[in-house]
Parts: structure tokens; C-alpha cells; sequence
């Protein structure tokens, strides 16, 4: 019988199988962050252990890195030490590192496939659950815990029990005006947040085909918010076309012989997948959340649920705990709710053509007064890039905030936080109760919303948009 | 890693479903670079409400949680197992957990055990009757308890044989993996050229 993508990529990683054990799995790649790292590294202290292979191994600060003054230290003393602590370890461990400064610097996940370390049918590891995000390249990469990580500095494997396969058949075409983020959106709240748990799953179909490896990322990134242990995507032109040439590519020979291995991975027609959801794209509408995890989702068009009409128990009440940490009343159209913050960036949607599309939205517009806005990129190269397009100069004049690289507002982590109470429209991927800062309320949207929700004051799509002045000229 | 067998202890039930990594503890308390002293940040945002299960007399010694479906979702911040360890829970009960904070579980030392939900409502039932009251759990049997006579509740829970040997053994996963390092040698031998090196 033939084998899913996920299968091939498994089998061609086993170091050791043994009945009754999980796989050892050798990893390809393993990102680290100065978040989930520290305790790994005193693991390997106080054993005697080194880093098994540091030239598989690549570390940048990004979670708690500040996004604006930085040219100066960072002022919470206890994040300073934290990253200080990364530098500490990677010099001592001889880890490529690019600190805050350097042109390298980013997102990990932004990071990794802009230099073309992330390529189809590596196992990529990281201590950060958006892992998944690498997935878009036909890789299977998940998220692991701290001692998980020290594992895989210790040997460059992994124990792993192998996980059932899904598919997600994506049919039809996503309409104009709809989005990769809305299609995970909608996927994630069809399927709950427990819906993937136990699978990786591949997302297949003509529409995902005709998705930018960007907007791939963004699918694959959100996967594990539905629970899924990893989603990835086939390698296919789109792919290559997009690693080849990058620092870390394959060239000449190797380049092709690449290529070669990356076409034999695709899922056979024969294979077997333990379960298959679909959904049509051709349904797919700007979608948003109204409530505290990403599966509490609706389409913009719609109205906050009614939570009396929720016949699962726990879904009941978990919508009524819901909308009263977010201050909603139940039947209030999504359109109606003013936004007070709307932060553009993260690891799902801080890539240039997420920036690009902001752009376009804002420029000739400005931003209500009373909403704050904070454009993030996901990588220093990604913010030079920007800059090259004028694209920070269309954020400044619509009255947007034109930050740094880092994790920024999508945890609550570094300086830019919500306050409580405060509400926040985000292309970023949880919606958690407190994520963006104790007492903050957030509503998970795409990069088109965010920016539509921006210029309004409230959430809204571009189509709601006045046409602007110099528009058609 | 300390061999576990069996536990009994008081057990606290949450009786919320979905509880993820950022609820257990928020990111602004994930910057210590130690293992310990996380306890403070656990369930954070929650501590201050005086009517929150932790907050109770009665759960005060608490080291069994009971929660909803859906715990430990989000985040992969092994800091969330730390959080409930150094706080001084040893046990998690619930219907279905995320996958990484499972993971982590196993790696760390704390048990999760998966039991169906309506084991879940009968503890929460049980322990809200009997405020203080302990439950067990045992790992060698794989079987939680409470109460006694007609009360009695007993019924097994799930988790993997080979995290459940481990942890009765108290075994060191890199040891184990290490003890391997000719198959990971003789696999970095006849790995693909092509792939690509950070330096």
C-alpha cells in the first residue's frame, strides 16, 4: 500500500524502532528561542553532555525582544537576562545565534524559511508550538517542551509514537477577498480545538495548490490550534521556487538531486489517511473570533453567538465564560465591535506579503484616531525589505505604528501588551484569555480585516471600505 | 527523575474545559531561567478571584487536579508542568489533554491520566460533596479511586505503556536515547547529503 507525505518523511528519519517503543527519530533541524531553551542547556550542564550538532542547530531572540528603542538594552531586567542567558549558552555551546541587531534576526519561524534552512521532507523541531508553520514546505515540524529540547541538543533525536494520519481536502477556490487566515479560521472552528489532536495533518486540495508558500505558512502555522501534532502541505513548484537561491539552498548538483527527493515524497494515490475532513473553500468568508480560543470563530458577517443555542455542554458553557471575559452580548453583529488596537505581525501573519496587503489597504486612508496601530514585522530582513517598498512609509502616513522585528503583541511577553480591558483586532493565532496581556480581548483576523478594522475603528472587511480619493486615478 | 507508583492525595476540581498553556501560566512569568519557582504563576489570572477553587481551605493541600476536556492546549511552555509540579500538584485528571503538554508531562514527572469524561463529572461530584477528600491514583494498576462503599468510584485511565514505564522507573529519557548512540551514528552516516547545515 502507498504512503502518505507524512509517512515518507517519517520512515526516511528513523534512527530506531523497537515494539512497544516510541520511534527514535532523528532531527534535521532544531530552532531555538531564549524563552524555552535556558533550563535544556543547564540540563547539559549539570550532565556532563555537549551539543550533539550544532550545525543543525540555530538560535535567534524573538519572544521577548522590545520593538521599539533598539538601540537601546532591554529595560525589564528579568527578559534582559533571559536573552543575555541565550547568549550565554550558545557562545558556550558553540550554537549559531542572531542576536537582537543582527540583519538575521527575527521570528524563528519567520526566520528559518526566509534562509532556506526550512526545505521539503526535513523533521524540524523547536521549544514553540507554531513549529507547525514550517509544515507549508512539506516538512513535518512540531512544537516540543524544554526537556524535549535538551533532548534533541543532547542527540539529535527524538522518542516519538507515531501519529495518525489525516487529510484535510480543501475544495473548491477560496473567493477574492478571502484569505489563507480566514480559511484556517473557518477550518479551526469547524473542526474545534481538539478536532486534529493525535494527527499530522496534510492539507490538500486545488486551493491549497494555488496558496503562496506564505499564505501555506500561515495554514500550517495555525494547526496546532486546532491540535494537531503537525500540518504540512506537499512540496511542489511553488516550493522550490521559492527556496531556490536562498543561503542555506541546495546548488548545482545538489540542487537538483534535491529536487529529485522532494518529488518522490508527495502522497501516493493508494495511501491511507485514518481520517479525512473536507472543506469547501468556495464558502470561505473574512472570518473572525469572537471568543477565547481559536475555534470560537464566526464569519465577519455574522453576529456573537447565542450560547443558549450551544447544545454541547461544555461548549455552552465555555461560550458564556467567554463572552464575559470578552465584554460581548450575545447577538451583537461582529461588525459592530469597536477595536481599540490592531497589531499586524506574528509568526502566522508577519511576512511581506501580509505587510504588502496592509499597505495597500492603507494607503491614501488613515487610521481611526481612537484605534492604536502596530505594524510588526516578522524579521529584520522582512522590515528592510518594507522599507526598500516604501511600505513604512504608507503605515507613518496612515497613522500606524512602524515597529521592529519580534514575537511583539501576539504574547504578551516584551513591552507591547494589552491593558485590561482593552480590546485588540490581531492577525496573530491565539485568542486565550490574557495572550496579549492580563485582561486583554482579543479577536483573531486576517491581515485584511486588520487593516480594514484599522481605518474603521471597528471590525470590518476591505469591502466595507469608502473608496478612497485618488482611487481608479 | 523520582520513580512514581502510586499517589493519594486532595483533589481540586477545575471545572473548566480547554484550559491552555496561557491560562496555566501566563507568558509574562515565563522568563525565570530556572525550573523552579513558577508556582506563582500558576492559573494567574485566577489566583485573585477568592472564589477559585485553589483559593479554597479545603484545597489547600491540593495535589490531584481534576479538569475539563482540553486541558493544556496552546503553548508548548514546559513551564505549565513546572507550574503545577512546583506548586505541588502530582497528578492532572482530565478527559483530554493537548498533545505537548502530555508530552511534557511524561518527560517532567507529572501524570497526566486520561479517563473519560464521565469519570471526570463523578470525581468533580465527589470531591465538591467532600471538600478535602482524596483521591488516588496508581500508576501500576492504572486505576483512579475515591470514596468508599456504595460511593465508591474506581475506574482506569489511559496513558501510553512506554511513559508509564518510564515513569515507574524514573528513567532518564536521554540516558535511555543515549545508550542508542550507534544507531543515531550509523543513521548520521547515510543521511542525505543535501540537507542543510546552520554552520
Amino acid at each position: 500500500m502507498g504512503r502518505t507525505l507524512a509517512e515518507k518523511i517519517w520512515d526516511d528519519h528513523v534512527v530506531r524502532s523497537a515494539a512497544g517503543e516510541p520511534d527514535l527519530l532523528f532531527i534535521d533541524l532544531h530552532l531555538i528561542h531564549e524563552v524555552t531553551s535556558p533550563q535544556a542547556f543547564d540540563g547539559l550542564r549539570l550532565s556532563g553532555r555537549q551539543v550533539r550538532r550544532p550545525d543543525l542547530t540555530l538560535a535567534t531572540e524573538d519572544h521577548n525582544i522590545p520593538t521599539t528603542d533598539l538601540d537601546k538594552p532591554i529595560a525589564d531586567p528579568v527578559s534582559r537576562t533571559q536573552v543575555e542567558t541565550l547568549r550565554r549558552n550558545a557562545e558556550e555551546f558553540g550554537v549559531r545565534l542572531h542576536p537582537m541587531g543582527d540583519i538575521d534576526q527575527g521570528i524563528v519561524h519567520v526566520v528559518g524559511p526566509q534562509l532556506g534552512l526550512t526545505q521539503p521532507g526535513m523533521t524540524i523541531v523547536c521549544g514553540d508550538s507554531h513549529t507547525s508553520t514550517h509544515g507549508a514546505f512539506g516538512s513535518i515540524a512540531f512544537g516540543i517542551g524544554t526537556s524535549e529540547v535538551e533532548h534533541v541538543l543532547a542527540t539529535q533525536s527524538l522518542s516519538q509514537a507515531r501519529p495518525k494520519m489525516m487529510a484535510v481536502e480543501v475544495t473548491g477556490d477560496l473567493p477574492a477577498g478571502s484569505t489563507a487566515k480566514d480559511l484556517i479560521l473557518a477550518l479551526i472552528a469547524q473542526e474545534t480545538t481538539g478536532g486534529g489532536q493525535g494527527y499530522i495533518v496534510e492539507y490538500r486540495g486545488e486551493a491549497i495548490r494555488k496558496l503562496s508558500m506564505e499564505a501555506r505558512m500561515t495554514i500550517c502555522n495555525m494547526s496546532i490550534e486546532w491540535g494537531a501534532k503537525a500540518g504540512l502541505i506537499a512540496p511542489d513548484q511553488t516550493t522550490y521556487d521559492y527556496i531556490q537561491g536562498r543561503a542555506h539552498a541546495p546548488q548545482g548538483d545538489a540542487w537538483d538531486e534535491a529536487v529529485a527527493y522532494w518529488d518522490s515524497l508527495g502522497t501516493d494515490d493508494d495511501a491511507h489517511f485514518d481520517k479525512v475532513v473536507t472543506l469547501d473553500a468556495s464558502q470561505v468568508t473574512p472570518f473572525v473570533t469572537w471568543g477565547t480560543n481559536p475555534g470560537q470563530g464566526v464569519p465577519l458577517s455574522a453576529t456573537v453567538p447565542v450560547p443558549d443555542e450551544i447544545e454541547d455542554a461544555n461548549e455552552k458553557v465555555a461560550a458564556e465564560r467567554a463572552l464575559e471575559y470578552m465584554g460581548l452580548t450575545a447577538g451583537t453583529p461582529m461588525r459592530d465591535i469597536a477595536i481599540d488596537t490592531v497589531f499586524i505581525g506574528s509568526c502566522t501573519n508577519g511576512r511581506m506579503e501580509d505587510l504588502r496587503v496592509v499597505a495597500d489597504i492603507l494607503k491614501d486612508r488613515k487610521v481611526d484616531p481612537s484605534t492604536r496601530v502596530l505594524v510588526v514585522p516578522g524579521s529584520v530582513r522582512v522590515r528592510l525589505q518594507a522599507e526598500e517598498e516604501g511600505l513604512d512609509l504608507v503605515f507613518k502616513e496612515a497613522g500606524a505604528e512602524w515597529r521592529g522585528a519580534g514575537c511583539s503583541m501576539c504574547l504578551g511577553m516584551n513591552p507591547d501588551t494589552l491593558t485590561p480591558g482593552e480590546r485588540s483586532a490581531s492577525t496573530s493565532n491565539r485568542n486565550f484569555e490574557g495572550r496579549q496581556g492580563k485582561g486583554g480581548r482579543t479577536h483573531l483576523v486576517s491581515p485584511e480585516v486588520a487593516a480594514a478594522t484599522a481605518v474603521l475603528g471597528h471590525l470590518a472587511s476591505p469591502a466595507d471600505l469608502p473608496e478612497t480619493v485618488t482611487a481608479g486615478v | 527523575m523520582d520513580k512514581f507508583t502510586s499517589h493519594t492525595g486532595v483533589a481540586a476540581p477545575l471545572r473548566r474545559s480547554n484550559v491552555d498553556t496561557d491560562q496555566i501560566i501566563p507568558a509574562v512569568y515565563l522568563k525565570r531561567v530556572t525550573r523552579s519557582g513558577f508556582e506563582d504563576g500558576l492559573f494567574a489570572a485566577w489566583r485573585n478571584d477568592p472564589e477559585f477553587v485553589l483559593n479554597q481551605p479545603a484545597y489547600a493541600q491540593a495535589s490531584v487536579l481534576i479538569a475539563g476536556p482540553d486541558f493544556g492546549t496552546g503553548s508548548s511552555r514546559e513551564h505549565a508542568v513546572w507550574a503545577l509540579q512546583n506548586y505541588g500538584f502530582k497528578v492532572v485528571i482530565s478527559s483530554r489533554f493537548g498533545d505537548i503538554f502530555r508530552g511534557n508531562s511524561g518527560k517532567a514527572g507529572l501524570l497526566a491520566a486520561q479517563v473519560d469524561e464521565k469519570v471526570v463529572n463523578a470525581l468533580w461530584e465527589h470531591v465538591e460533596a467532600n471538600p478535602g477528600a482524596q483521591v488516588t491514583v496508581d500508576l501500576e494498576s492504572r486505576t483512579v479511586g475515591a470514596g468508599e462503599g456504595v460511593d465508591r468510584i474506581e475506574d482506569s485511565f489511559t496513558i501510553d505503556d512506554y511513559t508509564r514505564w518510564r515513569l515507574l522507573e524514573g528513567l532518564d529519557d536521554i540516558a535511555i536515547t543515549l545508550s542508542h548512540e550507534d544507531s543515531i551514528a550509523e543513521y548520521e552516516s547515510r543521511r542525505l547529503a543535501f540537507k542543510p547545515a546552520t554552520q
